[in-house]
């Protein structure tokens, strides 16, 4: 006997226009429109990441100076400013647009289910993260400005009013990231059962496409790694609050606890952001090189191996902070370890290219983009897993630029191939290829332009997180090298224009789209470009992975993989 | 199937063992996965400074009083066993014995907050309070983070004590009264181990 899971059915109404505005569109339990919401605020946290980032750029390259749509920035403002640029990018821009945004659209579509697991459950932690959003921007206007401690918070910048100056502002931070967390927590639970239980007939786990793969075990490693920072914001709170001195010294506490606690999770979280971009650059590859993905199951099993080392390198980002000496050389090995998976990933990425059909639209240009800058960003991890070199390194620029190669390749590159790939199913309209082409160029070009030179300024010996460098005798020959990078930067800001021009004009007036405009063999095409309710009319039956694209004798050069065998061969079946 | 959520597929040949799991089943499992950690952070915190203190946490400990903790624990063991009760009798469809293990579980629920709240006030009223010194801020972080999940879990029987006195659905009734239990066990389960850790040292 089938049972038959009451879930958010026995609640919600059938039909989609029985709803009234407000439950279909704002406090909707449709995982399109909920995917949709999180974009949107992502994008709208992206105007404050960036726009801090502008303010960061030209007070390096031009300390003391006005800056033209702003003011001065002191010295205080600049570490808020860097805080808060971190805070927004990571949790506010990177998990939004790669977990809730593209993880909630498309884990349901292609594992071939009408909805999320639990669909009330994914509303209310889009309006959690919502909430913590509006607490983090509350943040910015409580007297003595916002959190000033780095992203990453080290007490006792953190815990003690004493060195930031900021008071209601640290509580605030603390506050909306433990309301992201708990929004991130649900939504992974979601995923989590989602893509487990909810797959239709024939999609077994090695059929399901990568991203779903990726996005999932990045679910496992957020939930698994964020409980200890949730215990360890506790303890910040109650320090900063309740007089307890989990972190001073002279309490008996030790500062050092912060940081493991915030490193354990710190580190599977960059993994976290990373996997989801990885995992749309190998959605997007294999159709525009018409070849299946080179090394499926190596993919898999590297993703889960990744996610797996992920938790025991984390005191890579503390071989100086003074814990003990002995764990140098373990931390250095695990996370020389863990490039392997990686590297994995992006060789599987790269030799699906080889001999394969290349068609260079937008979404594969920033795909390629993605793994190429993603290269040197790997590759100068491997030097800073090196306890010896980050002895020199830790703290400089050198790490800035590192994770700026990393992070931004995978949330920028990964995102907008991911926006202009699925920009058709999601609208029913197809995006100007002319102004994406543009936006890769110039977002290419300018994001290099500015990290390069960041990557000099570090191995000059400059420390990160001071606000300008004319006070040091010994690096202020580097002020050429920032003003180059804040130049770039100012490039790829506006360089984003086209994009939002191309998105605005696209929505309104794009020509429209079919169902499959790129040939792609995954579920989400098989359904009409913007999907009805419900997704499927009638569940789909799956009958292979992903990746058939120029079999040999099938009709086309792609097979959906719900095409039943005998349609996708031509009527004699199997060619002999 | 309208705007749901498509029921779990019948066995065949292309199917596997976990989708023959509940979804909310699955979830809740999840999620108490990333609760232990939670907690698993502050003790593992706690255990290590407990070790680093040289006799100073098992001096301020002292001062816990272990007769109230240890009537605690028994409530809260009793409860546990008044969740499986219900449970037991929800899946037998006895309305009546369903209600009153699910009433029980939330009084002995009440209970442990209300003996938790004297052994505070005694606390303070003897001046230690969180800021008092490590151990302190640890006691009381860790029990009323405790608590707090207490509370929670009463809040969630209560709601499936307001189901269950109206006519209910027996499937969902069931499932329900499961996955409440597996978050009132963890929560037991986490007592059991701040227990002797703040208590019996």
């Amino acid at each position: 006997m089938s049972t038959a899971i009451a879930t958010a059915a026995d609640l919600a109404p059938v039909h989609e226009h029985e709803l009234g505005f407000l439950r279909r569109y704002i406090f909707s339990i449709d995982h399109k429109v909920i995917a949709k919401q999180y974009m949107t605020l992502s994008a709208l946290m992206a105007l404050i990441g960036g726009g801090s980032s502008y303010l960061i750029r030209w007070q390096l390259a031009w300390p003391e100076t006005s800056i033209p749509g702003w003011g001065p920035v002191g010295p205080d403002n600049y570490n808020a400013l860097i805080t808060m640029h971190g805070t927004i990018m990571v949790f506010f821009v990177a998990m939004p647009l790669l977990l809730g945004g593209f993880g909630n659209y498309l884990i349901p579509l292609m594992v071939g289910a009408d909805d999320m697991a639990f669909p009330r459950l994914n509303a209310l932690s889009f309006w959690t993260l919502f909430t913590a959003s509006a607490v983090l921007i509350a943040s910015f206007f409580v007297p003595n400005g916002p959190a000033a401690s780095g992203w990453t918070g080290y007490v006792p910048l953190s815990d003690k009013a004493l060195y930031t100056g900021v008071t209601w502002g640290q509580n605030l931070w603390i506050i909306a990231l433990a309301l992201e967390f708990a929004s991130f927590l649900m939504g992974g639970v979601n995923f989590l059962v989602t893509g487990l239980n909810l797959r239709t007939r024939g999609m077994t786990l090695m059929r399901l496409p990568l991203l779903v793969w990726l996005e999932l075990t990045a679910a496992v490693v957020f939930l698994l790694s964020v409980g200890p920072l949730v215990a360890g914001a506790i303890m910040l709170l109650l320090d900063r609050t309740m007089g307890t001195g989990f972190y001073q010294p002279d309490r008996g506490g030790d500062p050092l606890l912060w940081e493991h606690l915030f490193w354990f999770f710190g580190h599977p979280e960059v993994y976290v952001v990373a996997l989801p971009g990885f995992g749309i650059m190998l959605e997007v590859i294999p159709v525009f090189a018409r070849k299946p993905i080179f090394g499926y199951r190596m993919v898999v099993y590297s993703t889960i191996g990744a996610g797996l080392l992920s938790f025991i390198v984390w005191a890579h980002h503390m071989f100086v902070s003074g814990m003990d000496p002995r764990l140098a050389s373990p931390f250095s090995v695990t996370t020389i370890m863990i490039s392997v998976p990686f590297a994995i990933i992006l060789f599987a990425m790269i030799a699906t290219l080889w001999g394969g059909s290349i068609w260079l639209a937008s979404p594969m240009l920033f795909a390629l983009g993605g793994v190429a800058t993603f290269l040197i960003g790997g590759v100068t991890g491997i030097f800073l897993g090196s306890a010896a070199v980050d002895i020199v390194m830790h703290g400089t620029y050198f790490v800035v630029a590192h994770f700026h190669y990393t992070l931004f390749p995978v949330v920028f590159f990964g995102g907008f191939a991911g926006v202009y790939f699925w920009f058709p199913k999601m609208f029913g309209r197809m995006m100007n290829e002319v102004l994406a082409q543009l936006h890769f160029w110039v977002t290419f070009i300018s994001f290099n332009l500015v990290f390069i030179p960041l990557f000099l300024v570090g191995l000059g010996g400059s420390p990160r997180r001071i606000y300008e460098l004319s006070s040091y005798e010994t690096l202020k020959h580097l002020q050429p090298l920032h003003i180059i990078a804040t130049l770039a930067a100012i490039v790829l800001l506006i360089g984003q224009l086209p994009f939002i021009i191309n998105l605005v004009y696209s929505l309104l007036r794009g020509p429209r789209s079919e169902r499959n405009p790129w040939h792609a063999n995954t579920l989400e095409w098989t359904v009409d470009s913007p999907p009805r309710h419900p997704n499927f009319v009638v569940p789909p039956r799956v009958y292979r992975d992903a990746y058939e694209y120029s079999v040999p004798d099938a009709v086309h050069d792609f097979i959906p993989q719900d095409l039943a065998p005998e349609e996708a061969f031509g009527i004699r079946g199997v060619a002999d | 199937m309208g705007a749901g959520v498509q029921p779990i597929l019948e066995a065949d040949e292309f199917d596997d063992a976990i989708r023959r799991i509940p979804p909310g089943k699955i979830g809740v499992w999840w999620f108490l996965a990333s609760e232990i950690m939670v907690f698993g952070g502050l003790i593992s915190a706690f255990v290590l400074f407990s070790f680093a203190s040289q006799g100073a946490f098992a001096a301020a400990a002292t001062h816990v009083q272990w007769r109230l903790g240890a009537i605690n624990t028994l409530v809260l063991v009793t409860s546990s066993l008044t969740m499986i009760l219900a449970l037991g009798y929800a899946r037998a469809h006895n309305l009546a014995r369903t209600r009153w293990c699910l009433l029980m579980t939330v009084a002995l629920g009440l209970t442990f907050l209300l003996i938790k709240t004297v052994e505070y006030t005694s606390e303070i009223r003897e001046g230690f309070v969180p800021g008092t010194s490590l151990f302190w801020s640890f006691y009381f972080g860790m029990t009323g983070l405790h608590g707090l999940h207490l509370i929670g879990g009463i809040v969630v029987n209560i709601f499936l004590l307001v189901a269950a006195l109206r006519k209910p659905a027996w499937d969902f009734l069931e499932r329900r009264i499961e996955f409440a239990g597996l978050y009132w066990h963890f929560v037991d389960v986490v007592w059991i181990f701040l227990f002797p850790l703040l208590y019996l040292t």
